[in-house]
């Protein structure tokens, strides 16, 4: 049997099954955070951190979730290459903190004893070890650590104690330790609970009930809308409430004020002071339609986006960490399936409404390639981001509730239809949902404020950037009228079909780079509200935005993507033209 | 011979396992989540329209696919 040397650890793989908490120890080792949550899958791609050990630091690996070594779906493969790498890694100087639900210990130990037999050295980190005690569940540790002939050490990672434990007995992590025939390995796990676990009778816990209950259509349903309903007031009060009492009073009473008087000295007119401030609105800033870098280059993402992006993560943040989604899945699972899909589609879909980008990612929860693309195809032409829709909301609810209905009703016909179509089209059929459901957990605060803050964050590294770049190409376009030019060009489609003024081109083509600055560029054209109707729904279906397409790429590749975008661009057409007709013809 | 499956269980009923008439793939994934002949389960839920069946199995909560269902074989 092989020895690590404390000085020799050089790469530490964190492996487990999915949803044990691999994602939280992986912090607490490394202090890099990454995003948890409490449904199998959250971590799709594997993420590297360090770790300091005496003097030199050594890569910790979060490994995505995976019940077994004979990998049953993409996240799985990718795990059992990455543990292959590491066998095979001559250097030496690897090991694995197989992390396991000691809920959960008969299922975890089947991927412990697969991990047990590798040439690679083990320890096992017995997590959630805390909740066991809720449970009626008592395990001999110390006895399943002499079975095992491997370094157990408890660990409640969320709360984050006893890490150091695992930390200082790294060391003692060995390879080869349990032998036993393949064959049996059930049979061997069978053996070492009925000698570790006792499970002592209980009731069932208030969650517990309620998570039943979720599940069953006649109380689930009812708990289903009541939700979303929830989630939604949520969302706009906190959204409109952070807009209306804090951003827009900032902006307008104390940043208006600062570029006007730049304003002045830079002349109040030329090119600098189109890009810097824009064009004024009767000698006053107008932050949605002046269109320069500090005006609505910093208002659209800052003062109108945000506020209801952090709603938005903060409300889905609460709802991820309970355990909520899967049962989700569940419930519209039959309807799902109508759209080639199935039920934990809606996972991608729900993260897809906060930023398209992760939603894409998200698709990998689903095991067949037919699946991906149908999913990733319709939440890129269905499914608007959150930056997409806040400016959606604050350009038409001024004409009242009805634009907005029309929209979004739009979109989610839009939704239904094409999945049909697709399913109907594609060659196959969707495969069934086979799923944990994890138990319902109280959402741990400051783990829930660290992954807002992260995704916030996130937000505003990629948002601004982009949005800045946004409205300096507006304006070059303009300045050089490349916009006019190639409003005339396609005048035949804008206006002939869509029934849209040439200038509103000019938005199809920011759409490309971000829909917020798109939305937000109707503004100042002066559309009647079908015609904003209209746009808006072209802008969120033609294309997806730049970040969103290099992601597609990824996931689907290069050929499955130009389909996907050839899709999206015929369907918006239809789209917008049916709309365009029934709105203004019947 | 009486064939007795998972669709046909009733909610809140408890039985074993004795066999999935299934592939190598689906009896090696639904293995994976412990749901193999022997265990016992207890069906928790089913959902209208031949949707999906929820079982307990030891101290977790899994969701199948009816089409999976009707193959798990109980007592």
């Amino acid at each position: 049997m092989e020895k690590v040397h404390p000085e020799g650890i050089r790469k530490i793989f964190l492996m487990g099954n999915p949803n044990v908490g691999k994602s939280v120890v992986f912090s607490r080792l490394t202090g890099v955070h990454v995003i948890a949550s409490n449904y199998a899958g959250t971590t799709v791609e594997f993420t590297k951190g360090c770790i300091k050990l005496g003097d030199v630091s050594a890569e910790v690996i979060d490994v995505p979730g995976t019940y077994t070594l004979e990998p049953t779906c993409r996240a799985e493969e990718v795990a059992a290459e990455m543990l292959q790498q590491a066998v095979s890694d001559k250097g030496g100087g690897t090991l694995v903190i197989n992390v396991i639900d000691a809920t959960n210990l008969e299922r975890n130990l089947n991927l412990s004893l697969q991990l047990l037999k590798q040439n690679i050295p083990v320890i096992i980190a017995l997590n959630l070890w805390d909740e066991t005690k809720h449970i009626g569940i008592s395990i001999d540790r110390e006895k399943l650590e002499t079975i095992l002939g491997v370094p157990v050490v408890p660990t409640c990672a969320v709360s984050g104690e006893e890490i150091k434990e695992l930390v200082t007995r790294l060391p003692e992590a060995k390879a080869r330790a349990y032998e036993y025939t393949e064959e049996k390995r059930w049979h061997e796990v069978g053996n070492i609970i009925e000698q570790v676990q006792r499970v002592t009778h209980r009731h069932h816990t208030l969650l517990e009930r309620l998570g039943d209950a979720s599940l069953r259509p006649l109380s689930g349903i009812p708990i289903a809308l009541i939700l979303i309903y929830l989630m939604f007031e949520i969302i706009r009060f906190i959204g409109e409430g952070l807009i209306g009492h804090i951003f827009e009073p900032i902006f307008e009473k104390l940043w208006a004020p600062v570029i006007l008087k730049l304003s002045a000295v830079l002349g109040s007119s030329g090119f600098l002071h189109d890009i810097l401030i824009g064009k004024l609105v009767d000698g006053e800033i107008d932050f949605v339609e002046s269109l320069g870098m500090l005006t609505t280059g910093l208002f659209v993402p800052i003062a109108m986006v945000l506020p209801y992006v952090f709603a938005f993560y903060l409300v889905l943040s609460f709802v991820e960490d309970s355990g909520y989604l899967p049962r989700l899945g569940v419930l519209v699972d039959t309807i799902m399936h109508r759209l080639g899909l199935h039920g934990l589609a809606i996972i991608p879909m729900m993260l897809g409404l906060g930023c398209n980008v992760p939603g894409a990612l998200a698709t990998r929860v689903l095991e067949a390639r037919r699946e991906r693309f149908i999913c990733a195809t319709l939440m890129a032409i269905a499914v608007p981001c959150m930056a997409q829709i806040a400016m959606i909301v604050g350009l038409i609810s001024n004409h009242g509730a009805k634009g907005l209905l029309l929209v979004f009703g739009t979109l989610f016909v839009v939704w239904i239809a094409l999945g049909i179509l697709l399913n109907s089209i594609l060659k196959g059929e969707s495969p069934e949902i086979f799923v944990e459901i994890p138990p319902y957990r109280i959402p741990h605060l400051t783990t829930l404020l660290k992954k807002l803050w992260m995704r916030t964050k996130w937000f505003l590294q990629e948002a601004i950037p982009y949005v800045f770049l946004g409205v300096l190409i507006v304006n070059i376009l303009y300045s050089l009228r490349i916009i006019k030019f190639i409003g005339k060009f396609t005048a035949p489609i804008v206006t002939g079909i869509l029934g849209l003024p040439e200038e509103a081109v000019g938005a199809l083509i920011i759409g490309f780079l971000r829909k917020d600055v798109a939305v937000g560029m109707l503004s100042p054209i002066g559309l009647t509200l079908n015609q904003l109707v209209v746009a808006c729904v072209v802008l969120a279906m033609y294309f997806p935005c730049v970040a969103t397409f290099a992601v597609l790429i990824k996931e689907l590749g290069v050929v499955d993507t130009i389909k996907s975008a050839g899709i999206m661009i015929v369907s918006a057409l239809v789209v917008g033209g049916v709309l365009n007709f029934l709105l203004n013809y019947i | 011979m009486n064939r007795f499956d998972l669709a046909q269980m009733n909610q809140g009923e408890t039985r074993t396992i004795i066999d999935i008439q299934g592939g190598y793939g689906m009896i090696r994934r639904l293995e994976s989540l412990g749901v193999r002949p022997g265990v016992v389960i207890t069906k928790v839920s089913s959902q209208l329209m031949r949707g999906p069946i929820t079982i307990q199995v030891g101290n977790s909560q899994v969701a199948l696919g009816y089409g999976m269902a009707k193959r798990i074989i109980l007592e």
